[in-house]
């Protein structure tokens, strides 16, 4: 068992005609992922890998009966390209696409919200469920291996960072998530916990945060009221100074809110142990479970 | 993008809302002119892109044209948060009755525009939630729906706003939501907003920041303003022109990364071992070899630069065209402080021969690269 991918998940890829699209999609397909059509307006016929590329989202769950969508179009038209796997019923909608503006984000975020669709991202790395061999994502499959502990991230190569010493320790992963870089994303870290907390197979959480917003405070104060299962925590930023982007939008000290000391605080409050360093995780886990 | 004080009060004016008469000044005689135009007592204020420019001396009170052309003089050779003053802006004294505090920023955990706006205005909306956060209003825009004229008129009312000022202040929230949306603002503010003895309300004063991801929408506005959307440094500019994420701080270790995460992580890690980094230089996704050398190079043209941590974790990057770039920048003669790369992932057996041949030290954890080069960075201090 696993969250959001499973080995059920039909996959359309959205923009799968250009270069990053493309190069992902044959990356997916050699992990085991099934993705079923393609879609690129004006392109169809075409053929990707082997895969049928469509004119709209509509047509390419039709023709393939297709569950989720993970979206690669550039940034000015990503925010309808999410619309229109919204309109189209898939889910999960994965928005790979990095500089989103954020007015279009908070219209597909709330769209999605009102069908009950979850959006992951944008400025994801995506999600990768290692036991069913399906990765609706660009993580690189080969340093995640299946196991029971949940893995959410607000970044990319740290989380391959942990995973990786995850997988050196022994210790496997049920689901591994990133949830966006942005201010503003889709799913955000405490329905995240929400989510895992439902999955009977995971029996353990690495929350890996950053500087900027209070997300991880939010999911520490419900992982202290409600979630009983170990959960270890890392924080990136401790050293960033205020007021500058740290290379993700949403990874910014405003004034005195923001900050890796908040975050920690509050994860250590609610009895959550963080690491100092990324390879420290794999070890209080295993403490910890 | 943020805007400088005379840009946003331009959108301001396009939207039909009230500042004070006035304008802008390049050198102090134009300011006097500017305050003869007015015809009453100024306020002169520094144009920089910087908050607490009060406090810094940058606004001052001039009762005549021959006391703003002293003070223009004044605040234009001044610096303030280190950024020189290029311009002033010259507007009429305003009789004040009352400060109000309006602003419309996004709250990311609801996901949605808020409007927040206060009868104690004035002093900086942190300060006040200190302070008196129940003086503060907020309201949520439903993003389907947008701000609406009634919403805007409670907003007023809840502020304890009464009779026909209901009506001036919401069509002022209205105005500022109108603009928001149609700019794609991510934060505004106007502390304060002015109510005036004679019973006008008017933006004394304008924050406007538009979301940088959204300037493609608004080729036209800022060719209108004719100047760069971002101030930034020959580095700063160099590495945005090649996607790369880069932040100048005040230690002495650059750390070259993929990823802003772990970026970030290095640097902590960094600092973990007594270290202090110089540099967040983020190389993004797949970086090949001439991007390697080239983010070395951009680290290398900051003076505190004394060593150098390369840290890739390699997915769809990979480890031997990391080695390549950094060879070729060696062989360049780019590097002239000591180096350590650390690098796993993809290909990372190639890179490492590589590397290992040309006699460039190389590990495995980031650890043991991060400790390594706060050892190398002090030999060198």
């Amino acid at each position: 068992m696993a969250i959001l991918v499973d080995k059920d998940t039909r996959v359309i890829v959205q923009g799968i005609t250009g270069g990053q699209g493309t190069f992902h999609s044959g990356s997916m397909l050699e992990y085991g992922t099934k993705i079923v059509a393609g879609v690129t307006p004006g392109k169809a016929g075409e053929s990707i890998h082997g895969i049928p590329v469509f004119d709209s989202v509509r047509e390419a769950k039709d023709a393939h009966d297709a569950t989720a969508s993970i979206i690669f179009v550039p940034a000015p038209f990503a925010g309808d390209a999410a619309m229109e796997a919204i309109a189209a019923d898939l889910n999960p909608v994965v928005v790979i696409t990095e500089h989103v503006p954020v007015k279009d984000e908070i219209r597909m975020i709330h769209e999605a919200k009102r069908k009950g669709i979850t959006v992951i991202g944008p400025n994801t790395p995506g999600v990768i469920t290692p036991g069913a061999k399906q990765k609706v994502a660009i993580m690189p499959g080969h340093v995640f291996s299946a196991g029971n502990v949940g893995l959410m991230s607000r970044s990319g190569t740290l989380t391959y960072e942990i995973a990786a010493g995850m997988t050196n320790a022994g210790i496997g992963i049920s689901t591994a998530l990133g949830l966006g870089g942005d201010p503003c994303v889709g799913l955000t870290t405490i329905e995240a916990v929400k989510l895992f907390e439902q999955d009977k197979d995971t029996k353990a959480l690495v929350v890996v945060g950053e500087i900027g917003g209070d997300a991880e405070e939010r999911a520490a104060a419900y992982i202290k009221k409600n979630y009983d299962l170990p959960v270890v925590g890392f924080i990136a930023g401790r050293t960033a100074p205020p007021g500058k982007r740290m290379g993700h939008a949403g990874a910014i000290i405003s004034g005195s809110s923001g900050t890796a000391a908040a975050k920690i605080k509050a994860m250590n409050d609610a009895g959550i142990p963080v690491a100092e360093k990324p390879s420290d995780v794999a070890r209080l886990l295993k403490e910890n479970m | 993008m943020k805007l400088f004080e005379h840009e946003a009060k331009e959108i301001f004016r396009t939207f039909k809302m009230p500042t004070p008469p006035g304008g802008f000044a390049k050198t102090s005689a134009e300011a006097k002119k500017r305050a003869i135009e007015v015809g009453k007592p100024v306020v002169v204020k520094a144009l920089v892109l910087s908050g607490k420019r009060g406090k810094a001396g940058g606004v001052k009170f001039a009762d005549t044209p021959e006391e703003a052309e002293k003070f223009a003089e004044e605040i234009l050779a001044m610096r303030i948060n280190d950024l020189p003053v290029e311009a002033v802006l010259i507007e009429e004294k305003l009789d004040i009755q009352q400060e109000i505090y309006a602003g419309i920023t996004i709250d990311r955990n609801e996901r949605k525009y808020v409007v927040i706006g206060s009868a104690a205005g004035g002093m900086s909306i942190e300060e006040l939630a200190e302070e008196s956060p129940e003086k503060i209003v907020k309201m949520h825009v439903d993003p389907s729906l947008g701000f609406q004229a009634y919403e805007a008129r409670e907003m007023a009312i809840a502020m304890g706003f009464k009779g026909k000022q209901i009506n001036q202040l919401g069509s002022f929230f209205l105005k500022l939501w109108n603009i928001v949306d149609a700019f794609d603002v991510e934060l505004t503010e106007i502390n304060p907003l002015i109510l005036a003895k004679d019973g006008r309300f008017l933006a004394a004063d304008a924050r406007l920041n538009i979301d940088d991801n959204s300037l493609y929408r608004h080729k036209d506005f800022i060719e209108k303003i004719k100047r760069e959307p971002v101030e930034q440094n020959e580095r700063e500019r160099l590495a945005t022109e090649n996607d790369m994420a880069y932040v100048e701080l005040d230690g002495n270790i650059a750390c070259i990364c993929n990823g802003a995460g772990l970026t970030m992580a290095t640097l902590d890690a960094v600092s973990v071992y007594g270290g202090k980094a110089s540099t967040f230089l983020d190389l993004g996704g797949g970086a090949d070899a001439e991007r390697v050398e080239r983010g070395i190079e951009i680290a290398m043209m900051y003076s505190n630069v004394k060593a150098i941590l390369v840290n890739i974790m390699a997915g769809i990057t990979r480890c031997d065209d990391v080695a390549k770039g950094i060879l070729s920048a060696r062989d360049d003669g780019d590097i002239k402080v000591p180096l350590v790369i650390r690098m796993v992932g993809t290909n990372e057996e190639e890179g490492q021969e590589l590397l290992t041949k040309a006699g460039i030290p190389f590990l495995k954890t980031m650890e043991d690269a991060a400790s390594k080069i706060v050892e190398l960075a002090k030999e060198v201090a």
